[in-house]
């Protein structure tokens, strides 16, 4: 078939080396040899490096000279170079979709060091190649208009400065945040390393301007619940949760709050460690200033009776709204930036470290809380009773991270954070004394290792070794009513048990509860850890396989403030790109259906995804709406007329690429 | 037998997940046999159960079709649409006595180069204990010929 129909093609095949990556294994002069009898090949070359200048103008140079009509290459994986060679072909005058790529690299000469096998099998996917290109048909890349508008999801730092950069070039941002102020974990906490400045005095300032710009629908207490559409063309429902409050009328006086009778333990902002009232806004600074009022633990919601809020709300119209109910808002956008950012690891699934046990163990952000000025204990450090002063401190470093039990990455911030701990509560208690338990010391960054010089000079214990246990059961006088912390200091090979009246763990980032959820939201992918994942681990970090959806700060992997702050900005650069453009070419892999041959039977319907398929019931026949369509080619693969065409992934193109790949075993009889 | 049977297998791997997967196990120079030959669709929902029925029919011994984890796929859900033509068309092949060794389907996230090497690994060695297909004899010739053939003509129309 492949033979008889297509004489009239001119196929060129091109063999990489790869400096030795290829040839080392791979006989590519012998490949190259033996492509250039294939049929239809007009001409085949090896050379070293494809991709290089030379390389491209080496194609470009024959299909000019020799006529060529249909191009190989034999290379590297096509998720690194096709779009190379394509426009290679491009310049040359040839159609870009008349190129097929073969992958001889990652598939063939790094995975074996048989020379044999790896060049057979060099050239039975050369053959496939071949086979398949003299089929290829000339495409055009279909021009996707982007909608200015941009979507932002997570308030934290990453997000904000996400939504900054956008609205500040003048695009506008609709900037979603589940809790009901944005500001993140870093409004949580209260220095920020190692400059020390106070984390509220840099941020809160930064909130207010995203408060305030014209360019920012701010949509706080509120979440994404379904994203139709494609890269320039999105609509996002979100939901709009109920707060009780109007925030048309509020001025956010806070006089409702002072008067509300009720209180709750914060979990959320004050990470349990203090309480809030019933109506409430995570913290004075909150951006908006509108309270929200939490419904599970409001007495007029639970019993019908209070009201206290209404009664003193000063407004005119009142601002309270006890019948407010949750508002379904229809977003349309062209590009959508994830910021989600993290969960801390939750420190209880360690039992032997006591946490929830042992009282005056601390977590991290519990530490935070307590350290910060407009903290539950006003920046006091104390133990649990909230009156004693430690006399002595204990960090755990590592604590779910580096463990094979739990999380085997690096947190990366720990001990970081944990160095500020220390510095903090010297500053503090200064007569305190201070163990920092770590595995390694890890202060990779701009004025890092510096902090950990000063540190080491502050008088900190630094004991290296993981710690085995936290226990309140003394084996001598001296350990009585402390905590005592097991560990190997490895610096001097022997076991250390080490009484202090405080330990504050350092738990692992992990990804969001959830973020698997979230990441089928919006048809991208996350990792085994539940990180999302982008383009490229070096070379595209914030973009992901789904055009027009980006992500940037923790939801990525464990971050610091000023790496968060990068890929904020980084990520509002790529859409602001887009933007500019107006408009985007995409591949031109979509799937259409022969109106004439059709019989209507709408199994295809069903199959789509993207819902791009619709039956018009006057001729009833079914068609692909090519703007929605994404190029699976499952509906190609179930339509039993077989009439459906997945544009450069045709029935054609496919069995003839099979029958390529098996040159050297097909039987005789099924050859045509 | 001095030289030992090398089967080929063909691979339908899904352009997101598991072209990458073996994209990834070149990166990370991981070894395994190199009888796979893989082709790449954009998701294993394009892959046509007459794609399988070609490949051994044309001489595989063995087909692989590898994509994303379920609720991974790129496209929503193309994988699980992929499974239940996978689960019907192995009860066709297990009647025309093709052994489920030789035609198998595989998750294998982008992250996932080791799973897919050991995967090929483990299919080249089964493939090697089964000998080669030879779908003309086995398949074609082996009970009643002419009906057998029949049933081939009705599949590749579905």
């Amino acid at each position: 078939m492949t033979e008889k129909n297509n004489n009239q093609e001119k196929v060129g095949v091109y063999v990489c080396h790869c400096g030795t990556n290829i040839s080392k294994v791979v006989d590519v002069e012998e490949v190259a040899k033996w492509a250039g009898e294939q049929p239809n090949v007009e001409v085949s070359r090896d050379y070293k490096f494809m991709c290089s200048s030379l390389g491209q103008e080496l194609i470009e140079q024959d299909i000019k000279e020799k006529g060529l009509t249909r191009i190989v290459c034999a290379s590297c994986s096509p998720h690194m170079h096709e779009k190379t060679f394509r426009n290679a072909c491009e310049r040359a005058g040839l159609n870009p979709f008349l190129f097929e790529m073969t992958n001889i690299r990652e598939h063939d000469s790094w995975i074996t060091d048989d020379k044999h096998a790896a060049t057979e099998k060099a050239k039975s996917l050369v053959r496939g190649s071949i086979d398949r290109v003299v089929h290829h048909e000339p495409l055009d890349e279909i021009p996707v208009e982007i909608n200015p508008n941009t979507l932002v999801v997570g308030g934290g730092i990453a997000g904000i400065t996400s939504a900054l950069e956008l609205a500040d070039a003048g695009y506008h941002v609709y900037l979603v945040e589940r809790e009901p102020s944005i500001g993140g974990h870093m409004a949580q906490l209260d220095k920020t390393f190692p400059t020390l400045d106070c984390s509220a005095c840099i941020l809160t300032p930064k909130m207010v301007d995203v408060g305030q710009h014209d360019n920012i629908t701010l949509l706080t207490w509120s979440e994404v619940e379904k994203v139709d559409g494609y890269l320039g063309n999105f609509t996002v429902t979100v939901r709009k949760k109920a707060r009780f409050v109007n925030e048309e009328h509020c001025t956010g006086c806070g006089i409702c709050i002072e008067k509300c009778p009720f209180k709750e333990v914060d979990e959320v902002f004050e990470a349990g460690m203090g309480e809030r009232k019933v109506i409430y806004r995570p913290f004075p600074q909150a951006v908006p200033k509108y309270p929200v009022i939490d419904k599970e633990n409001c007495v007029y919601f639970k019993t019908g009776k209070c009201k206290a809020c209404e009664k003193f709300c000063p407004t005119e119209p009142n601002s309270i709204d006890f019948e407010q109910e949750d508002e379904m808002l229809m977003l349309d956008v062209g590009n959508i930036i994830l910021a989600t950012g993290y969960d801390l690891f939750d420190a209880k699934k360690i039992p032997q470290y006591g946490y929830g046990k042992l009282d005056n163990v601390f977590t991290s952000l519990e530490f935070e809380r307590m350290v910060n000025a407009s903290g539950p204990t006003d920046g006091k450090i104390v133990l649990r009773d909230k009156e004693s002063k430690p006399k002595s401190v204990a960090i755990v470093h590592c604590v779910g991270s580096r463990d094979e039990n739990y999380n085997k990455y690096c947190s990366k911030v720990c001990c970081m954070y944990s160095l500020k701990f220390a510095h903090l509560v010297h500053e503090r208690i200064p007569d305190a004394e201070i163990y920092d338990c770590y595995i390694d010391m890890r202060t990779p960054g701009k004025g890092y290792e510096e902090f950990y010089n000063r540190l080491l000079e502050e008088g900190t214990h630094f004991i290296r070794g993981k710690v085995a246990e936290i226990t309140d059961a003394a084996r001598i006088p001296e350990e009585e009513g402390k905590l005592i912390v097991q560990v190997e200091d490895t610096l001097i090979g022997r076991q250390r048990r080490v009484p202090v009246d405080m330990v504050i763990l350092s738990p692992a980032m992990e990804a969001r509860a959830g973020s698997k959820e979230v990441s089928q939201l919006f048809k991208m992918g996350c990792d085994f850890d539940g990180f999302f994942v982008e383009r490229h681990p070096k070379l595209d970090p914030v973009a992901t396989m789904t055009d027009g959806i980006y992500i940037a700060g923790a939801c990525q992997g464990p971050k610091d403030v000023p790496e968060s702050v990068v890929q904020g900005a980084a990520a509002a650069a790529r859409v602001a790109g887009l933007i500019s453009r107006g408009t985007v070419m995409m591949e031109p892999v979509r799937a259409s259906i022969d109106q004439d041959a059709c019989s209507g039977c709408k199994i295809c319907n069903n199959m789509c995804p993207y819902n791009a398929i619709t039956f018009h019931e006057d001729n009833e026949v079914s068609e692909v709406i090519t703007a929605l369509c994404q190029g699976c080619g499952t509906c190609v693969a179930a339509c039993p007329s077989g009439v459906i065409t997945g544009a450069h992934f045709t029935n054609e193109q496919l069995f003839s690429q099979i029958e390529g790949i098996l040159w050297d075993v097909r039987p005789e009889k099924t050859i045509a | 037998m001095t030289e030992q049977f090398e089967p080929v297998i063909v691979g339908f791997l899904c352009n997101w997940c598991s072209y990458r997967a073996a994209d990834l196990a070149g990166t990370a120079r991981i070894k395994y046999a190199p009888n796979l030959r893989s082709i790449r669709t954009m998701c294993t929902g394009r892959v046509d159960p007459q794609f399988i029925l070609k490949a051994l029919r044309d001489g595989a011994d063995g087909v692989l079709v590898a994509g994303c984890h379920p609720g991974e796929c790129h496209y929503v859900n193309g994988n699980i649409k992929a499974t239940r033509r996978f689960v019907l068309l192995r009860k066709v092949l297990n009647q025309l006595g093709v052994e489920d060794e030789r035609v198998q389907l595989l998750w294998a996230s982008a992250s996932e180069g080791i799973r897919l090497a050991e995967k090929v690994d483990e299919m080249t060695e089964a493939l090697r204990a089964l000998g080669p297909l030879n779908w003309e004899e086995k398949v074609l010739h082996r009970n009643n010929g002419h009906e057998a053939a029949e049933a081939i003509a009705v599949l590749e129309e579905v």
